[in-house]
């Protein structure tokens, strides 16, 4: 116990360990957080659930708080729907008329500061009825007064009404796209839309007793929520948030299965000798023959690509790599130590030997090599996913960066695509292998003092 | 430059023994030596081949994949419009035996493994399956000859630039042991964990698309000028941004093993020594450190030689650089083993052979080892 307060307290001498170790440990708490709140199941449905679960978001749209840092605002999406009537942005209004005939009125009211105008305003209608479709028009009030007819139309079970893609509409407003038309403002020479409080109103009437109609304005602007969307309209927020635990997981299961295999490995063949040393040794320049990243590359994809077989076979070809030798040296000058001589002096079993005696002694030895090599891990899912091999379902950062990459975000200039992904990667990194270096420093005696 | 340390251990063995006579010691250790560097290449590529088909898993792609393929061709051409169910069905049958025929599926897996094992054991790379060269060709010595000279001039370019520029600034910190730039150096090192397609990332997005100065990717402009001059310098400005990730992503690692690996050779008892004598710093650092570290120098600069051959596969692709490791990667993409095949194997021999001689060169350049000597 006292050993490890030393080391303890050595540790805290370096600042890189202190950073390394916190970073580790957010890391550690998010994944924690992200895990129990977001269920493994969920996490793939928002991931891979299709138009039903994106629909209402904008595609290619950078972060909202990029705001911050612009002096021209791009609007950020939203979302309301007619059904959650509140007063103030929602006003719903039902009023039967003669038993049969009904009216339902709805406002959408929103203030409109941004100096862009947004990528499209989109009305997903839902109507019950048995034979008659109800009738909505629908108007669009300016914050200076103005009232523009968009469209009147009769209303099937589900419709979708896209702004910008009635051509009616665009006549109307004079053959400019809708959505310039409808923000436009009319005494401005510079084509800036005209900032305020803007309204949607549709009025409605349903000639059946019963019928109802239910409507959900979509307002896709410019920039979206915390992390942007992807271009399935997906909210990157999900794959960023989910991709650490996936990323943790990965990293520290390859680095642990690594070192330990290699370790029991190491010491079976220096304890027991012979043949089997030499087996061992063998298989390791075997080893050192075989094309790694190829074989990774055709394990992804003839057989499979899921994150867990491509964990197995990293850590089946990184035991018998240069680490053994290093072990192996080691191992070989403890086996002729005192202690392990008293052991078979007593009579205690090979197993006994290896697993209690040797292995123990090698750990602080282990621990500086085995998180500096979690960081080589991390960043092999995701080169993997770079060169599309990533995991099918799973969210992960480096599946983000190759989607960015296949639909050229630094080409188009959708810079948050690509830098959400690798900042985190990046940290992620950094955070072990900053104190992978500190510890091998503190353990490694070649290395006090240099 | 992990290696670093290992070549050190592997260099120690320090042999002193009289033996018989020099000549059957040194021709016995390399027959045995050779015999054991050989079975070790034939597991080493046996074991590549049985991945690269999967044991036999990939066939049953291929298989399907010709079925297909064959089937839409036969429907879809004009001149079978006539033809009876049954003609049509007999001609693509007949095709898709043929075509089984030519890639060699008709032959048992474990023929054709051992098939692909002779041929690469005696360098007949033979004839890919479904890649071809830029120039149309189909044999693999082609396809892989096509490619080398741009992976070697990027890796080449990086890797000596890390070598050389690594070393001789790391004996220039080893010498001012604790200063601002050596105090940098150690603290930057950990950066190396990022691997070099990631850099390659961020100098895309500084240099390419921010700053519109250098290419996004590629070799050379697109068209090629056809002036000789103007080709190398667009070549050039294409290797700039690759070359420079490479060399970002292991510079402050490499420096920082180098310079530990020189400091604790200065630490030794006859670096004191020398400096007691009053040596000059110059001699001191000729005579007492390099010297002794050169076997671990060398080493390292075969490995790299022979690293150079596989290309870096990632970053290739993130710079959309046309060398081996892009052929590699569509060589797998394509189910093409002999592509596969060639490529490791020449990468086996470059290995084995290098291994071979460096226990020769060992001998040469450090008395105290001798070639077939045991420990």
């Amino acid at each position: 116990m006292s050993s490890f307060k030393r080391n303890l307290q050595e540790i805290l001498k370096y600042p890189s360990a202190i950073a390394g170790s916190l970073i580790i440990l957010a890391l550690v708490i998010v994944a924690g957080i992200v895990i129990t709140t977001i269920p493994y199941s969920e996490a793939i449905r928002l991931w891979r659930g299709g138009e039903d679960v994106w629909y209402a978001n904008p595609q290619y749209a950078p972060p909202a708080w990029i705001n911050y840092f612009r002096s021209e605002k791009l609007p950020v999406s939203f979302a309301l729907d007619s059904f959650e009537s509140d007063g103030e942005q929602v006003v719903t209004t039902f009023e039967d008329v003669d038993g049969t005939t009904s009216r339902t009125n709805i406002t959408y009211t929103f203030d409109f500061q941004a100096d862009v105008v947004p990528q499209e305003i989109s009305l997903y209608f839902d109507a019950t009825y048995e034979s008659k479709q109800p009738f909505a028009s629908i108007l669009w009030v300016t914050p200076d007064g103005r009232e523009i007819r968009i469209g009147d139309f009769g209303v099937d079970k589900q419709r979708t009404y896209r702004l910008s893609q009635d051509e009616k509409l665009k006549r109307r407003l004079g053959g400019v796209p809708p959505m310039d038309g409808l923000f436009a403002d009319p005494n401005s020479e510079s084509g800036k839309p005209l900032k305020g409080t803007y309204q949607l109103l549709i009025e409605s009437v349903a000639f059946e007793p019963g019928s109802t109609l239910h409507a959900e304005f979509v307002f896709f602007g410019q920039v979206y929520g915390l992390a942007g969307t992807d271009h399935q309209r997906r909210d990157l927020t999900l794959p960023l948030l989910y991709g650490v635990p996936i990323a943790l997981a990965f990293g520290l299961l390859a680095a642990l299965g690594t070192s330990i295999m290699t370790m029991i490995i190491a010491a079976i063949g220096a304890w027991y000798g012979g043949w089997v040393d030499e087996l061992i040794q063998r298989i390791t320049e075997v080893n050192l023959v075989l094309p790694f990243l190829s074989i990774l590359i055709m394990v992804g994809t003839f057989y499979s690509r899921s994150i867990w077989t491509i964990l197995g076979v990293t850590v089946l070809l990184s035991i018998f790599t240069g680490g053994i030798k290093g072990f192996r040296a080691i191992f070989l000058q403890v086996k002729e130590s005192a202690y392990i001589e008293a052991a078979r002096a007593y009579g205690s079993s090979d197993t006994r030997v290896i697993f209690k005696y040797l292995i123990p002694r090698m750990i602080p030895l282990l621990i500086p090599g085995l998180v500096s090599s979690v960081p080589a891990f991390v960043f092999l899912e995701a080169s993997l996913a770079i060169l599309g091999l990533g995991d099918p379902v799973l969210p992960t950062w480096g599946k983000i960066i190759n989607d960015a990459q296949t639909n050229a975000a630094l080409y188009k200039g959708l810079y948050y695509w690509v830098l959400e992904p690798a900042v985190l990667l990046m940290i992620t990194g950094l955070g072990f292998a900053m104190l992978g270096f500190a510890l091998d420093r503190i353990f490694n005696p070649r290395l006090r003092g240099i | 430059m992990t290696t670093v340390t290992e070549a050190q251990q592997a260099s120690q063995p320090v042999i002193k023994k009289k033996s018989t006579s020099t000549f059957m010691r040194v021709v016995q250790y390399s027959l045995i030596r050779l015999l054991t560097l050989f079975v070790t290449i034939v597991i080493g590529i046996y074991l590549t081949i049985m991945i690269a088909n999967m044991g036999g898993y990939v066939d049953e792609i291929m298989r399907s994949e010709i079925r297909e393929r064959v089937t839409v061709q036969v429907a879809m051409n004009p001149a079978n419009k006539n033809l009876s169910q049954e003609a049509r069905n007999n001609l693509v049958m007949s095709e898709i035996a043929q075509e089984e025929k030519r890639i060699g599926l008709d032959q048992p897996i474990a023929v054709r493994t051992f098939r692909y094992l002779s041929n690469a054991l005696v360098l007949d790379l033979g004839r890919a399956v479904n890649m071809t060269s830029d120039s149309g060709s189909k044999t693999v010595r082609l396809i892989i000859l096509e490619r080398l000279p741009s992976t070697l001039l990027l890796m080449g370019t990086s890797n000596l630039f890390l070598f050389f520029f690594g070393i001789f600034f790391a004996l220039s910190l080893s010498r001012n042991y604790g200063n601002f730039w050596d105090k940098l150096v150690v603290a930057l090192s950990p950066t190396s964990a990022v691997p070099p397609w990631f850099y390659g990332i961020f100098l895309i997005l500084i240099f390419a698309a921010i700053f519109k100065v250098l290419p996004f990717g590629g070799m050379v402009d697109a068209p090629p000028p056809d002036n000789r001059f103007e080709y190398s310098l667009s070549v050039l400005k294409h290797l700039i941004l690759p070359g420079s990730s490479l060399v970002l992503a292991s510079f402050f690692l490499s420096i920082f093993n180098w310079r530990t690996f020189f400091l604790i050779y200065s630490s030794e008892d006859y670096v004191d020594m020398a400096k007691a004598k009053g040596l000059a710093a110059r001699d001191i650092e000729r005579s007492y450190i390099l010297r002794p570290t050169l076997p671990t120098i060398i080493t390292n600069f075969a490995l790299l030689l022979i690293g150079l051959w596989t290309g870096a596969i990632i970053t290739e692709t993130v710079f959309l650089w046309p060398g081996l490791g892009r052929t590699i990667f569509r060589a797998i993409g394509l189910y093409d083993t002999p592509v596969i095949v060639g490529t490791t194997i020449i990468y086996a021999y470059l290995l084995a052979i290098t291994v071979f001689l460096l226990d020769f060169v060992y001998a040469l350049v450090d008395p105290r080892v001798k070639v077939g000597g045991s420990n």
